[in-house]
């Protein structure tokens, strides 16, 4: 359950995420999933992709600052109220949510959490019988 | 320490101020020669001085203070900062001399000129400036918008503060107070003297100090000494302004900043030698510090919070040892350039020399 996700540092300057991508996709890399958090002077990548260890390879070659994060991936029913009964689990249970970033894929709606507590994240979730994504199923969308 | 009357401090050198002991005969002599610098410079008895240094530790403020008494001028103690005072003492008591760093002699013209105040309504006639490096071009500028002659002191507070060497109204090197001071120019690297007119290390031993007498100290200032007899008449021997340093000491709007010292902070954060650069600008007449860290693993989160809360710890931290505030930029690695052997730590865009 538990999906290993990359993380890379960018400075706020053009052309910092296309080399990225190019990187990746020179490399054969898949990106699954990514979001981008910035701030005015800097911002970190955030990526799911089809192998993460190739890909941390590829881009400390290349000297970035990456890392390899733990998160989850929550699979909700595309539709109204769906996150938000989820969310209200974790709240009950006081995980908290560093981050998160969702994308959609026909009626499934994927939400990637990177809560404070992985374990209890996990568990809180499957006690209430939300769905979450198998980490090899999510690295080859 | 019973026959010390007073303490100084410089303004921090390696991380820890160095601390001065005056008897009440270095005070006499320090007074002494801050006189004669006055004097050199053009100001006499009838003159009223604002002096606008810092008081306190630092030895720019009580010594110009003590010298400009004891020559029998006016002192208006205003110490520094306070830039609207400053201009209406000026206007008020008729000031005719001030004193205070260069940089700040041109932080008061851009006052004067936002509040309108025309500096040639003013009776200012003479500004002795030290305490920090400054070019030719400076002078001109300060000469130009307050309407005087700016006047270059030399001092370090292990010799005796400012003082020790003045120019006179020529302007073409200080002069030294040799009977008090005795100056040589070393190679910086083998230490030993050289020839007569030659840039090098100059070092001081003095002569009359009681406090702390001194022989052959190194005061890091790279220059050169005239011989020859200036047009005032005066046969002390004069140094050029100093060329720089034979350490990598900067000056930072007026505080000694090592680089050494912000590598001391970084390493307390991670423990990995950490790669860096600081630049140094002048917007205007204020110097501005830009310090790059390069974002190592061992400083890497993957949350935008922590790598915030990093730059200010690094920020807050180099604020309360440097005493100077750094924007701190954090940067992807390799973006600093390494260079073979040394590396460049900092990059200096101040035309000071």
């Amino acid at each position: 359950m538990i999906i290993k996700q990359l993380s890379v540092f960018l400075e706020n300057k053009s052309g910092r995420l296309h080399e990225v991508s190019t990187l990746l996709g020179e490399a054969g890399i898949n990106m699954s999933a990514f979001s981008v958090a910035d701030t005015s002077e800097f911002g970190i990548l955030r990526l799911i992709v089809s192998d993460h260890e190739k890909a941390f390879r590829v881009l400390k070659e290349n000297a970035f600052s990456v890392s390899l994060t733990d998160v989850v991936c929550l699979n909700c029913p595309n539709q109204p109220g769906a996150l938000a009964k989820a969310l209200s689990i974790l709240h009950e249970n006081e995980v908290s949510i560093e981050y998160l970033y969702a994308f959609s894929v026909g009626e499934a709606a994927n939400v990637v959490l990177k809560p404070d507590n992985l374990e209890k994240c996990i568990s809180v979730l499957r006690d209430h019988s939300m769905e979450l994504v198998k980490a090899s199923d999510l690295y080859r969308i | 320490m019973s026959e010390i009357v007073r303490l100084h401090a410089s303004s921090g050198t390696t991380g820890k101020p160095t601390v001065v002991g005056y008897t009440r005969k270095d005070i006499q002599m320090w007074a002494e020669v801050v006189t004669r610098s006055l004097c050199m410079a053009g100001v006499h008895r009838n003159d009223i001085v604002q002096i606008a240094y810092g008081y306190g530790l630092f030895t720019g403020g009580l010594g110009l203070h003590y010298g400009t008494e004891n020559l029998g001028a006016s002192v208006i103690p205003i110490s520094g900062g306070n830039t609207t005072k400053q201009i209406q003492l000026m206007e008020d008591f008729g000031t005719s001399v001030i004193c205070c760093t260069p940089s700040y002699a041109l932080n008061i013209a851009e006052v004067m000129k936002e509040q309108g105040v025309d500096p040639m309504k003013l009776k200012l006639k003479v500004g002795i400036f030290g305490a920090e490096p400054w070019t030719e071009a400076m002078r001109k500028d300060i000469e130009t918008k307050l309407n005087i002659k700016a006047i270059d002191i030399y001092g370090l507070s292990e010799i005796v503060g400012p003082g020790v060497s003045c120019e006179c109204e020529h302007q073409c090197g200080m002069h030294i107070h040799e009977d008090h001071f005795l100056p040589e120019i070393i190679d910086p690297e083998t230490l030993e003297p050289v020839p007569d007119g030659e840039i090098g290390e100059l070092v001081f031993t003095t002569i009359t100090k009681e406090g702390i007498p001194l022989i052959r100290y190194r005061t890091r200032d790279l220059t050169r000494l005239i011989y020859e007899p200036c047009a005032c008449g005066r046969t002390l021997v004069r140094m050029v302004k100093c060329k720089g340093r034979s350490d990598d000491m900067l000056i930072i709007r007026g505080v000694n900043v090592f680089p050494s010292q912000i590598e001391t902070v970084l390493l307390q954060m991670s423990e990995v030698e950490p790669h860096y650069l600081l630049i140094i600008e002048r917007e205007g007449t204020l110097d501005t510090v830009t310090l790059m860290v390069e974002v190592q693993e061992q400083f890497f989160s993957d949350e935008v919070r922590k790598l915030q809360e990093l730059r200010l710890k690094i920020t807050r931290q180099l604020e309360s040892i440097l005493g100077i505030s750094v924007n701190v930029k954090l940067v992807e690695p390799k973006t600093i350039e390494r260079t073979a052997g040394k590396a460049q730590r900092v990059i200096d865009k101040r035309t000071l020399i």
